[in-house]
């Protein structure tokens, strides 16, 4: 064929292919936020980049399984471009503007830490930039400030503490005198600890308070914290210790017969469980921060995603990797339903937004529902169960699951009021 | 009655983890006048260092009752390989330099060490546990502790009365005594202080990697494990004065009583106090309790 007759057909070809592809063609950068290096790396932070990586091959290549199975977000590729969350607030502030203003990304999702939450939020409405914590903890982002550009896909720590009450009470039938607490010194910890705190004073009336510790966060040596909880003889004892942290305080704890004097609450117990499998003895409550890990429903999205990760990466998913495949997801399912409100055409991050508040999507840990914080703010169901090793493997057993309007505030009320009002509707 | 004890107890557990962190701090700073910021940095690879080695023995079959030893020697390997060569290999040329110069020429070593453990090691967690439960738990009234505590405390007076016989019973001790003293005159007595540098460096480096490989039974070995360590260091350094070894022992006494006191009686102070502590030393005296005093040069 002469060049000219393939330069007609090609043009022809041109002309007559379907314009709304092409104009979908144009990638999406997603800046993608999470520790890297530092204590929180290993137990969050790379199970989430983990995550992240397997959801953005697998959307770009239609791999994932219904309602997911449109290409990118709506189409779209999806680029993802890293950023290690360690380091103190203000670099990730900085990081952040880097994100928005100098690469351009079309919109960030990230955040582990809760103090980095509260510190980016503020800069992500200033610079209209569309930004979804996927990890974060306290409640305290959408009660102090309503935010346009800011979402967050998973629970709050009031579900963790609020869920954490009602399970302990269910375990012990009630039959609890005092309890103690154990929580790093800054938002996550206090949050929880307060919310804990008021929960089990409303569930098992005249509780005592025996201490409340809230040592530095990454202090590493916890002699003395164990000491003085040891000492109380609580019957309870709640900690919402992470990272290192947390591994820290189950070898430290131990040895001092801490887990058999008293029952131990960990909320996020579940990323240390496998690799400390034997020095959790059988009935510590395990939380996962939401029906995540084995706590997770057996749906066709939880079967893919938890086989895709373990076959890659030799590991189960952990709570964190769940997060952020379900920001991800439930960012996907806002972004294709603005761009079908807009006649499929891509849609403006002002449509975006519209189509996210009050979204309900679906997730590998089941129904999540945008329906506080003014529709920006998820709420999922939880659930709760205690250690058990079977044949040298950690399992959980005696699984209770607490569904979302239990143990979420109704929009609009703040968790600390909600609970004060004995958690009326 | 029952919390006075556990105050006293924890306390000297806690000083004891204290001291060996940061013995060697002021011991590199009394000969050298260096503030070594890479101290964090041997802290971090001593534990890594006896994290992994361990584990490896002990998967391979090794009696745990060894994994003591195994400790020691990993914090030994660590340090002889890797202080020597940031001694001979940067630092010996930043001696002519100011202090604050060597300050930050140690803090960017640190940084890019931190680096060097990831790309070794990774940032998953490493653990031995194994050491922390093997010799059992003793009960004081109601409280259990395990005995590896003692081993900790041991190791402390170990490590501060080796080092006193060792600069006052040992001809290289009492050189560097001279070194201390007087760089210049040493100097001109015939003291090889090149020598002496390299000895301080490598065994104040050991100290911390020993204090690494001894903690890290306790606790999951991560990167940035050197930070804090560091810090609090830094401030147990600075009670006891710059370069004092009595200094050192009496300020982590004090930092770790006090911490113990708060946690005991005033959680929300905990944090606070250990800085209260070094405010108020500093504010009587500047240069900490046990300051060396200086020949004036003219």
């Amino acid at each position: 064929m002469h060049f000219a007759n393939k330069l007609v057909i090609a043009m022809t070809a041109a002309a007559f292919a379907p314009a709304a592809p092409l104009a979908q063609e144009a990638p999406l950068k997603i800046g993608v936020v999470t520790f890297l290096s530092g204590p929180a790396a290993s137990p969050f932070g790379v199970p989430a980049r983990n995550a992240a990586e397997i959801m953005v091959e697998m959307l770009n290549g239609t791999k994932v399984p219904a309602p997911y199975a449109a290409r990118g977000f709506g189409g779209a590729a999806l680029q993802m471009q890293l950023v290690d969350e360690s380091g103190p607030a203000t670099t990730q502030v900085t990081e952040f503007r880097n994100l928005a203003q100098r690469d351009n990304v079309d919109m960030v999702i990230g955040y582990v830490s809760s103090g980095n939450c509260l510190a980016v939020a503020p800069v992500a409405e200033e610079l209209k930039k569309l930004t979804v914590f996927f990890d974060c903890g306290t409640p305290r982002i959408f009660e102090e400030k309503s935010y346009k550009y800011v979402f967050r896909t998973a629970s709050t720590a009031t579900m963790d503490s609020v869920g954490a009450a009602l399970y302990v009470k269910e375990l012990k039938a009630g039959k609890i005198k005092s309890i103690a607490g154990v929580n790093q010194n800054y938002a996550w910890g206090q949050d929880s600890w307060v919310d804990f705190e008021a929960s089990m004073k409303q569930l098992t009336p005249g509780v005592q308070v025996a201490t409340s510790q809230m040592p530095k966060l990454f202090a590493g040596q916890y002699n003395a914290e164990i000491s003085t909880v040891l000492g109380a003889k609580a019957d309870v004892v709640h900690s919402s210790f992470w990272d290192g942290d947390l591994e820290a305080f189950i070898l430290q704890a131990g040895p001092r017969g801490l887990f058999k004097r008293s029952t131990v609450i960990l909320t996020t117990g579940e990323t240390a469980m496998y690799k400390l499998a034997e020095h959790i003895p059988d009935g510590v409550v395990i939380g996962a921060r939401g029906p995540y890990g084995p706590y997770a429903p057996d749906n066709e999205l939880n079967r893919w995603f938890s086989k895709t990760f373990a076959d890659r990466y030799g590991v189960p998913p952990n709570y964190a990797a769940y997060q952020m495949a379900q920001a991800i997801l439930g960012t996907k399912a806002a972004w294709e339903k603005a761009q079908s409100a807009n006649g499929g055409n891509r849609p403006s991050t002002d449509q975006v937004i519209a189509a996210f508040e009050r979204l309900t999507f679906e997730s590998p840990a089941g129904k999540v529902e945008m329906v506080i914080g003014a529709g920006h703010q998820a709420i999922t169901e939880t659930a709760y169960g205690v250690s058990k090793l079977v044949k040298g493997k950690m399992t959980v057993a005696n699984v209770k699951r607490y569904p979302a309007t239990m143990v979420n505030p109704p929009d609009g009320v703040k968790a600390a009021d909600w609970i004060a009002n004995g958690f009326k509707k | 009655m029952e919390q006075l004890l556990a105050v006293l107890i924890d306390g000297i557990i806690y000083s004891s983890w204290l001291f060996i962190a940061a013995v060697g701090l002021t011991l590199i700073y009394g000969v050298m006048k260096i503030v070594n910021v890479t101290h964090g940095s041997f802290y971090a690879l001593g534990a890594y260092a006896a994290a992994s080695i361990t584990g490896a023995l002990l998967a391979k079959g090794m009696p745990p009752s060894l994994s003591y030893a195994v400790l020691l020697g990993s914090a030994l390997l660590v340090s002889v390989i890797v202080a020597p060569l940031i001694e001979r290999g940067i630092l010996r040329f930043m001696y002519a330099k100011d202090e604050v110069v060597i300050l930050l020429i140690t803090y960017a070593l640190f940084l890019i060490l931190e680096d060097v453990i990831k790309m070794i090691w990774g940032v998953n967690p490493y653990f031995i546990a194994e050491p922390y439960g093997l010799l059992g738990s003793f009960d004081v009234l109601d409280l259990t502790y395990p005995y590896y505590n003692l081993i900790l405390v041991g190791v402390a007076i170990a490590c501060g009365a080796g080092l006193a016989w060792m600069l006052g019973s040992t001809r290289t001790g009492k050189l560097l005594v001279a070194v201390i003293h007087d760089t210049e005159v040493s100097r001109a007595m015939g003291i090889n202080v090149d020598r002496m540098y390299l000895y301080t460096f490598t065994f104040g480096s050991l100290l911390a990697a020993i204090g690494g490989a001894f903690t890290a039974p306790t606790v999951s070995v991560v990167p940035a494990l050197g930070v804090e360590v560091i810090v609090l260091s830094f401030a147990v350094v600075v009670i006891g004065g710059l370069g004092s070894l009595p200094g050192a022992a009496l300020g982590a006494v004090m930092v770790g009583l006090v911490r113990s006191a708060a946690i005991h009686y005033l959680p929300q102070a905990e944090l606070f106090v250990i800085y209260l502590v070094m405010a108020m030393v500093l504010a009587f005296r500047p240069r900490g309790l046990f300051s060396i005093a200086e020949a004036r040069k003219i």
